[in-house]
This record gives structure tokens, C-alpha cells and sequence, in this order.
């Protein structure tokens, strides 16, 4: 199966009908996504400042990552549920607006930033665990990360403005 | 009814005005404004929510609540202006859409409930009334009015008359 047939399957399934047809369903789906993304982004944001050296510096990095990142994939799996049910629902359409597009390439470019940095960056984590002031491969990933992600919420919210959901 | 006459007449005032019309016609300035509500929003919304589940004795257990609560109630305040002044923005724009929706008092009434909340835990994070089961459901009920408060937002675009 092609990329395009599994669109039009995707399309054509039971859930994806009831998604479109019925008018409550689409908009609790949304207001799903749009809490879990806020909790996604909020969280990240308070990981991020630390590893700027900009907030919490008291603490060490590792406890503010343990601390605060099983709230953000929690979340993430929610936005990325909810989202996809999204999707399903409207999928030719989210594919061809180019919002879609750009959020779905931002939030993979801040995967790879976040894997590099948990598998490449924090190698040496313990030299600056607890430096109130990280090296700056850290702080360059943690303000990427910041900057990214709030490009995912712009483009979130200007797929609402330049489609029409039929 | 007087109120929704009262209020009727203010949404005809307000969009009549020329700072409504520049936000209706510079077409990126709702979803600008938007934007800008949804990330101070996330911003709020995960501090109230580590908090609480740190009252929930859920996350970051390693830590006093007084630490947690000193971290993240200073990133809730000044963010509610800013807050308060993109969403009356919005409402300058599109009087109707809020002020004849109920989904929008609805929104209002429980960011009340949270603030009193958030407030109540500024003034008292180091007593253990925390640690005790009615300090832990005020928590669980945190939680849900923020979650109220987000459903509601997203609600008001779907509930607008005319």
C-alpha cells in the first residue's frame, strides 16, 4: 500500500466518518489536543530554561528532566492521539495545507535536537549537572528547543485560519 | 432580556470602534493574537499543573512543595496580564463571539475559581495543610478547572451566535 491509498483509507474509516459528520466530536478531539499540547509546550519550556542556566539553577539538571519530563510525554502522547485522530479525519486536506506540513517538519526537527542532545550532548552530563550554567551545546539545544517549539504552536494555530474544515 | 440587550449594544459599541476595526481587517492579527494567548496559556497552565501534581505527591516527590511552588507560582502571575489583555484584544475584535457566548462566562467563572486557588496556595505553600487529604483534593480540583478553563477556550469558537 501506497502512501496515498493509506491516505484515502485512513480517510475512509469508520472513526474518521464520525469525526466529520458528527459536531461535537471534532471539537472535544481539538480542545484534547490543544490541552495536552499546552501541558507538551509549558513543560518543555521549564526544562529548557534550566538547561539555558535561566531558571530553577539551584537544581540539578537530571532531577528538573526527571521531575518535569514524564508530565511532557504523558502530554505528548495525548497531542499526538488526539492529533492524529485529527488528521484522519480531514487527512487529504491537512496534507495540502502547508501549516500542516511545516508544525509535522518542526516538531521532527525537535526530535532530533532532543535525541541528539540526550544521546550525543549529555554524555558528559555529570560534568555540569549541577553548573548553574551548562556548556553551551546545552544551552544552544535547550533555546532551540524554546524556539521550535514555538513555531509548532504558530503554525498550529494558523492551520485554523487557512482551512476549511467542509 | 436587559443584560443580553446591554450586552448586545456594547458588542455593536465595541466593534464600531477603530481599534476593532484595524483588528478585523489586518488579517494577521487574530491568529498573532491567538498565538500569543495559547503559549502564555501553556506557560500557566503546566505551572498550575506541576504544582498540583507535586501536592499529588505524583512528580518531584525529592522536593519540598514550598521549592516547587517557589519555581513555578512566579511564572503564573505576570503571565495572567498578558493573558488578560490578548484575550480582551480578541474581544475588541469579535465582541459577539465572547460577550453573547455563554461557553465565554462559563470560561471566566472558572478562571476565577483558579486564581482564588492560586492565590490560596501563594499564601500558604509552606503549611501542611497540603500534605493533608483536603489540601490534596483542592489540588485534584485545580486541575480540573484548569482543564475547564482550556476546554471552554477552544468551546467558544464553536458555541458563537450569528
Amino acid at each position: 500500500m501506497g502512501f496515498q491509498e493509506l491516505i484515502v483509507f485512513l480517510e475512509g474509516t469508520g472513526i474518521a466518518d464520525s469525526i466529520r459528520e458528527n459536531d461535537n466530536l471534532f471539537p472535544l478531539i481539538e480542545s484534547m489536543h490543544v490541552l495536552a499540547i499546552s501541558l507538551v509546550v509549558g513543560s518543555i519550556f521549564a526544562v529548557d530554561l534550566r538547561l539555558l542556566g535561566l531558571a530553577w539553577i539551584a537544581r540539578p539538571v537530571s532531577r528538573v528532566t526527571h521531575g518535569i519530563l514524564p508530565l511532557t510525554w504523558a502530554a505528548f502522547v495525548v497531542a499526538v492521539g488526539s492529533g492524529g485522530l485529527l488528521f484522519i479525519s480531514n487527512a487529504t486536506k491537512y496534507l495540502a495545507n502547508d501549516y500542516f506540513v511545516a508544525k509535522m517538519i518542526l516538531i521532527a526537527i525537535a526530535g532530533v535536537n532532543m535525541l541528539g542532545f540526550h544521546f550525543i550532548g549529555a554524555r558528559d552530563q555529570s560534568a555540569w549537572d549541577n553548573s548553574a550554567r551548562p556548556p553551551f551545546k546545552v544551552r544552544f539545544a535547550g533555546g532551540l528547543s524554546i524556539l521550535l517549539w514555538i513555531s509548532v504552536v504558530i503554525c498550529g494555530r494558523w492551520i485554523g485560519f487557512t482551512m476549511k474544515l467542509g | 432580556m436587559m443584560a443580553h440587550g446591554a450586552l448586545l449594544e456594547l458588542s455593536k459599541w465595541l466593534s464600531a470602534t477603530s481599534l476593532s476595526r484595524e483588528i478585523q481587517t489586518i488579517g494577521w492579527v487574530i491568529p498573532t493574537l491567538q498565538t500569543i494567548h495559547i503559549l502564555c496559556v501553556a506557560v500557566l497552565f503546566s505551572s498550575a499543573i506541576l504544582i498540583d501534581l507535586r501536592v499529588l505527591r505524583v512528580l518531584q516527590r525529592d522536593v519540598s512543595l514550598a521549592e516547587v511552588a517557589r519555581r513555578f507560582l512566579p511564572a503564573i502571575w505576570p503571565v495572567l496580564p498578558v493573558l488578560l489583555v490578548s484575550g480582551s484584544l480578541l474581544i475588541i475584535g469579535e465582541p459577539r463571539r465572547a460577550l453573547l457566548n455563554t461557553t465565554f462566562y462559563l470560561k471566566m467563572t472558572l478562571l476565577l475559581v483558579a486564581i482564588a486557588l492560586t492565590a490560596c496556595l501563594q499564601w500558604s505553600f509552606a503549611s501542611t495543610f497540603w500534605e493533608k487529604r483536603a489540601g490534596k483534593s483542592v489540588a485534584v480540583l485545580s486541575i480540573l478547572v484548569w482543564c475547564g478553563i482550556l476546554f471552554a477556550g477552544r468551546w467558544i469558537a464553536y458555541t458563537e451566535i450569528g
